[in-house]
């Protein structure tokens, strides 16, 4: 009987928890449907009276959000792609090759995780700017086309790969790029697939060196436009909710269908020592 | 130490010279690089007159360093950010702890639905949830002060009141980050050997009594490290204030983070040399934060 109650108490707790933390993003979806103002009425209500998409119809006419997005887009597969191959290949030599230094360089780069990225960012912009990058794609894009913590990543996967395996391949004459294509690439499939995602995500919801780099309209992330937007229209409720949605829900949607992968990448992250 | 491979060492470095090559040149010359011109740029009056032409670039020494001491902005913002951190920080650790226990128990059901719910708003966008939150917050329209109301509390005008502009921030941040460190504290919960709760619980330990002694020390390592992280990326805040505050920091600077003091004296105003000043001090106190986490960790384990 107590054992009962207990759970029942247990789950009623998980089941608020849960209501209340679904609440926000819920409410974004229902006031992104409602006719104009009456996200601002009184008593505020949770759903809409007569649903309407007219505003996601606004968000790519008027707004022009549409270009936001596939710059979203763009950016967030470059940076995917191209990271995935520099910290797939760094972190493979970190972990398997042999070579004088390795691991005094490799302690050099987990001490530089502990200087946060914004006191590089003002001499970053500078060299950009010597470089033509300021407001290009490409300014965003290459910084973050290697991070130290993606190197972590796969070099703490890479580590488990035998090293048999890789002797024998040498033995029979096999170059090192070709290992690395051939045997090594096949086995770091899953940690890529983690790094992927949470790359993706990552560059995705970046805000603060996209809003610094980007400086015209037509290269501006939605993250950017959202907020400039958001500024401007801050009276039309339901319009700024519908930029919410479709800044959010593809990355939500995304987490879910890749979830375990993701949450592995945490867990690798989480229980360096 | 392992004997050499059957091919010869200086073939197996030069494979690796070229697998480093594109990584390190990109942290090289986009991170490492910076940091250190970061460190120089504050010694010197670089503003817009020095983005225009270098030639009026002139090194002042620690001339930035003594005007943001007697710069009353950034002592506003550097108790905002230790605010947010000291206060935000252990709240969002504690509300994750809470749910992880609650969904470590043998009573929980349906772990998997829960564990994803709390999780998501951690890989949603920060600028889009702040978007949302703002309206959440608004004393007539906004959701909250409405199921505060239910409860009999007055409606709180979260984003205009200097008092309250702080806690709304952090609601925020719990809400958007407990996720993470949930799933770790889950994770660090699953280590704990079944045996040793038996153990004392034959030896007469209560349920809070095993808490304290049994889940909490076998946790040190989750927390050292989520107090670390949590530490760091807190101290960095930038994008709530901005976008709940249209880019001021407001009300009355009660949001002035030292990441938006930063962004507005350096990509706004140009005032980059000062800028750097005040990204290095950001540094050095994260720097002093982090260091003092590991030492009381030691402390506690000798």
């Amino acid at each position: 009987m107590r054992r009962r109650a207990g759970t029942i108490l247990v789950n009623a707790v998980l089941a608020a928890g849960a209501a209340v933390t679904l609440t926000p993003i819920l409410w974004m979806i229902s006031a992104s449907t409602m006719p104009t103002g009456e996200a601002n009425t009184f008593p505020p209500s949770f759903f809409p009276s007569r649903p309407t998409l007219a505003h996601y119809g606004e968000l790519f006419t008027r707004l022009n959000l549409g270009r936001s997005f596939a710059n979203s887009l763009i950016v967030a597969t470059a940076v995917t792609f191209l990271s995935l191959a520099a910290n797939g290949m760094a972190g493979y030599a970190f972990a398997k090759l042999r070579f004088a230094g390795r691991d005094r360089l490799f302690s050099v780069l987990l001490a530089a995780m502990l200087v946060p990225t914004p006191v590089a960012m003002l001499p970053l912009f500078l060299i950009l700017r010597a470089m033509g990058l300021v407001n290009t794609y490409a300014g965003v894009v290459l910084p973050a086309v290697s991070t130290i913590l993606g190197i972590f990543l796969i070099r703490q996967f890479a580590l488990s790969i035998p090293d048999d395996l890789l002797d024998a391949a040498r033995l029979e004459g096999a170059g090192e790029l070709a290992i690395f294509r051939r045997i090594v690439l096949p086995l770091l499939l899953p940690v890529m697939t983690t790094l992927g995602i949470v790359t993706f995500l990552a560059t995705w919801n970046d805000f603060l060196w996209p809003l610094v780099v980007l400086t015209g309209e037509s290269r501006y992330t939605l993250p950017v436009s959202l907020a400039i937007l958001s500024g401007e229209h801050a009276q039309d409720t339901e319009l700024m909710m519908a930029g919410s949605v479709l800044t959010i829900l593809p990355v939500l949607l995304l987490f879910l269908a890749l979830q375990r992968y993701y949450i592995a990448g945490i867990l690798i992250g989480g229980v360096k020592e | 130490m392992r004997a050499p491979g059957p091919r010869s060492l200086p073939q197996e470095a030069r494979a690796a010279a070229l697998f480093l090559a594109p990584g390190l040149a990109v942290i090289g010359l986009f991170f490492l690089v910076p940091i250190a011109a970061s460190f120089l740029l504050s010694f010197t009056d670089f503003d817009i007159y020095a983005l225009a032409d270098t030639s009026n670039l002139r090194l002042v020494a620690l001339t930035n360093y003594a005007a943001l001491a007697r710069d009353p902005l950034f002592w506003i913002a550097l108790r905002n950010t230790f605010y947010f951190v000291f206060v935000g920080g252990p709240l969002t650790l504690g509300v994750a702890l809470a749910v992880a226990l609650l969904l470590h128990s043998k009573l929980a059901r349906w772990k998997g639905l829960f564990r994803t719910v709390f999780f998501a708003p951690y890989v949603t966008t920060l600028v889009g949830v702040t978007v949302v939150f703002r309206y959440l917050y608004h004393p007539r329209f906004g959701l909250l002060d409405r199921a505060l109301g239910w409860l009999g509390i007055a409606p709180i005008n979260w984003l205009g009141d200097p008092h309250w502009a702080m806690a709304a921030i952090i609601l925020l941040a719990i809400w958007k980050n407990s996720g993470y460190a949930m799933i770790l504290f889950i994770a660090g919960l699953g280590n704990i050997p079944e045996s040793l709760h038996e153990a004392a619980k034959i030896d007469g330990a209560g349920a809070l009594a095993r808490f304290r002694h049994v889940t909490l020390p076998l946790l040190a390592p989750t927390f050292l490290f989520l107090g670390i992280t949590t530490t760091i990326g807190y101290f960095q805040f930038f994008a709530e204030p901005y976008v709940l505050t249209g880019g001021v920091g407001g009300p009355l600077n009660a949001t002035l983070s030292m990441g938006l003091l930063m962004y507005k004296q350096g990509f706004r105003w140009w005032n980059m040399g000062y800028a750097a000043a005040i990204a290095f001090v950001l540094f050095l106190v994260i720097l002093a934060v982090s260091a003092v986490q590991f030492a009381l960790q030691r402390r506690r384990e000798a």
